[in-house]
C-alpha cells in the first residue's frame, strides 16, 4: 500500500534506539537537538497577548508583512543583505518546511542534489521523498568536517541541480570563514546550481561572525535560497517558525506549494517571531552560555579519550570513537544501559560516520559534568 | 562584561580549573585576572542567595522601610544615610526620588525585632521626619533568581 520510496526511508536501528531513550527515566541526555533554554519571556508574553487580543486568524500565504519586514530589516542590519519583504521572503513551519518547499519547487523527479555529510537527517530524506538522486559529499574529521573543494568539483561535474549547505553544522558544528566560502562558491558558480543554505544556527557562531552564503556576491545571492528560523538561536523550537529568503521566482514557487499544503503558519508564532527579533540581548546571553559549555565539553572529551575537534558553532560535539572498534549504535546503547547517558550514534548522520557520536551541549553544566564522569567510567569498562 | 565575570556572577563558587575549561584560559592567568578585579573593586564580594523560607528555624522577617529625612547642610543626604546604614539591622539602603528619601531593607528574627528597631533606633533620630514600614510576605525573585519555581523545559530526551 505504501509507496516503495517512502517505505525505504526509515533508519530503523536508530529509531529503535530513540524509542529506548524516550522510554528510560532519569537519563542524562546529550541527545537533544534543541536548546535547553525556554523561549525568552518577552516572546512568550507577546504570544499570550496576541491570543488575548483575539489574533487567531489565517495570515497571508507568505506570512505577516510585519514579520517579513522585520526579517528584511534584521538581515540588512546584521549582514547588509537586502530582501524585498513583498516577494523575496516566505514564512514557513520551521526550516524543515522551507527545505521541503525548496526541494519540491526546484527539483523534478530524478534531478540530482548534493548533500554534505555528516548531515541532518532531513537533507537526504526530503529529496528522496521527491524522487531525486542524492549525491553525498562526505567531509572528513581531519579537515574539520569542512567541504573539500576538489571533492565538491567531482560531484558538480555529475550535473546536480542543487546543493544543500548547512553551517554552522548539525552534527559537527563546522562553519566557514569568508575565504573558505569563496572556495566553495568558486566551484559551484561554474555551473547553474542552486544553493539551499540552511543557516538556522547562524546566531550560535563562536569563532567570528557568521557569513551568509548569499553575501558572497550578487550571483551567489541570486542562486541561494537562504533558510533560517527561530528554533535554535532564539530557543523557539515549539513555535515552528522559520523562513526562506531568495530571488522572487524561487520564493514565489515555494509560496505556491506552501499555499496549497500549509496555507500559512500559525499567526501566534508569527507575532511571537516579530518580538523574537528584538530579543538580541537574550540571544547573546544564550550564545555566551553555549560557548562556555562548548569549551568545557571539547576539553573534557579529549581528556577522557574521545577525540573531538573544536566545533565553531551550533551546540554539538562530534567526537570520534574509532579507537574502540565499535559501531556507534552499540557504543551508544552500552553507554545508555550501563550509565544512563544518551548520545546520538554517528551513523544517524550518514553511513561513513559510524565511528562518531553526536553529543549536544544544550544541557546544564552540572549535567554535562556528570555525563563526562559517567562516560569516563564507561570508557574504562569497555577498554578492559 | 567578560566571560569570567558573567560566570562568577552566576556561580561564585566555581573551582578555578572549571572556570579555565569554560573560558579556554589558563588557571594561573584567571587567578591573576580575578585578583585584579577584586583589587579594583570590580568584584565587590562573593554572595550566596539563600531561600530562608526553606530552612527550618531560620526564618526571618524582612521589611522595606520608607524613610523621610531632613537633609543636612553641605553634606545633603549622605551623612543621614551613613548614620542609618551603619545599623547592623539595615541590609540595604537606597536614596530615591519621589515621596520619601531613603528606602531601607531591614531584617529581624521576627516582627517585634523589626518594630523595636524602627521605634527605638530609627524613628528617634533627629534627622528622621517619618517612616513607613512594609513587611515582606513572600519572595518571588531575588537578585535575578526566581525563588518560588522555575520554568522547566519539557524536551524529549532525544531528537535529531
Amino acid at each position: 500500500m505504501i509507496a516503495r520510496h517512502i517505505e525505504k526511508l526509515a533508519p530503523s536501528g536508530i529509531r529503535q534506539f530513540f524509542d529506548l531513550v524516550l522510554g528510560m527515566p532519569d537519563v542524562i541526555s546529550l541527545g537533544v537537538g534543541e536548546p535547553d533554554f525556554i523561549s525568552p519571556w518577552r516572546v512568550r508574553e507577546k504570544a499570550i497577548t496576541a491570543l488575548e487580543e483575539g489574533q487567531t486568524s489565517y495570515t497571508s500565504n507568505s506570512g505577516l508583512m510585519i514579520l517579513r519586514k522585520a526579517i528584511a530589516e534584521h538581515f540588512h542590519k546584521k549582514y547588509a543583505l537586502s530582501y524585498r519583504p513583498e516577494d523575496e521572503i516566505l514564512i514557513t513551519f520551521g526550516v524543515s518546511e522551507a527545505l521541503d518547499l525548496a526541494v519540491r519547487a526546484l527539483l523534478r523527479p530524478r534531478d540530482k542534489i548534493i548533500v554534505v555529510s555528516p548531515h541532518y537527517v532531513a537533507y537526504p530524506a526530503l529529496p528522496q521523498i521527491n524522487s531525486n538522486k542524492v549525491l553525498f559529499l562526505s567531509t572528513k574529521e581531519k579537515e574539520q568536517f569542512k567541504i573539500n573543494p576538489k571533492e565538491l568539483y567531482a560531484l558538480v561535474k555529475q550535473g546536480p541541480k542543487a546543493i544543500i549547505l548547512n553551517y554552522p553544522c548539525n552534527p559537527t558544528g563546522a562553519s566557514y570563514n569568508h575565504q573558505e566560502l569563496k572556495e566553495i562558491w568558486r566551484v559551484l558558480s561554474k555551473k547553474e546550481i542552486v544553493v539551499i543554505s540552511d543557516e538556522v544556527y547562524d546566531e550560535l557562531s563562536y569563532e567570528g561572525k557568521h557569513i551568509p552564503f548569499a553575501c558572497l556576491d550578487n550571483l551567489a545571492k541570486e542562486r541561494t535560497v537562504l533558510l533560517n528560523g527561530f528554533s535554535k538561536g532564539y530557543a523557539m523550537t515549539g513555535f515552528r517558525s522559520g523562513y526562506a529568503c531568495g530571488n522572487e521566482k524561487i520564493i514565489q514557487a515555494m509560496t505556491k506549494i506552501h499555499s496549497y499544503s500549509a496555507l500559512c503558519t500559525s499567526i501566534t508564532s508569527q507575532i511571537a517571531s516579530v518580538e523574537a527579533l528584538k530579543a538580541q540581548k537574550e540571544v547573546a546571553a544564550m550564545r555566551s552560555e553555549y560557548k562556555v559549555r562548548r569549551n568545557f565539553m571539547v576539553k573534557e572529551l579529549n581528556r577522557i579519550g574521545l577525540r573531538c575537534h573544536n566545533p565553531e558553532g551550533a551546540f554539538y560535539c562530534f567526537p570520534s570513537i574509532e579507537k574502540f572498534k565499535m559501531k556507534s549504535l552499540d557504543f551508544a546503547k552500552g553507554l545508555l544501559f550501563a550509565h544512563k547517558v544518551a548520545v546520538v550514534p554517528g551513523s544517524a548522520f550518514g553511513e561513513p560516520y559510524d565511528d562518531h557520536l553526536r553529543m549536544s551541549y544544550a544541557n546544564t553544566l552540572d549535567n554535562l559534568k556528570e555525563a563526562i564522569v559517567r562516560m569516563e567510567k564507561y570508557i574504562g569498562e569497555i577498554k578492559k | 562584561m567578560d566571560d569570567i565575570l558573567e560566570i562568577l556572577e552566576s556561580n561564585a563558587r566555581i573551582p578555578l580549573e572549571d572556570l579555565a575549561k569554560l573560558t579556554g584560559k589558563d588557571a594561573k592567568e584567571l587567578d591573576h585576572v580575578i585578583k585584579s578585579y577584586e583589587k579594583r573593586g570590580v568584584i565587590v564580594k562573593y554572595k550566596t542567595v539563600i531561600n530562608r523560607d526553606k530552612i527550618e528555624g531560620a526564618k526571618s522577617v524582612l521589611a522595606l522601610i520608607e524613610v523621610q529625612v531632613i537633609p543636612q547642610k553641605d553634606v545633603g543626604f549622605d551623612m543621614v544615610a551613613e548614620r542609618i546604614y551603619k545599623f547592623p539591622e539595615v541590609k540595604s539602603c537606597f536614596l530615591l526620588s519621589g515621596t520619601y528619601d531613603l528606602l531601607l531593607i531591614v531584617e529581624g528574627k521576627d516582627i517585634n525585632t523589626v518594630a523595636n528597631f524602627v521605634s527605638e533606633k530609627l524613628a528617634p533620630l533627629s534627622s528622621v521626619k517619618g517612616t513607613t514600614t512594609h513587611f515582606m510576605l513572600k519572595k518571588y525573585k531575588e537578585d535575578g533568581v526566581v525563588m518560588v519555581k522555575t520554568d522547566k523545559n519539557k524536551r524529549l530526551n532525544i531528537t535529531y
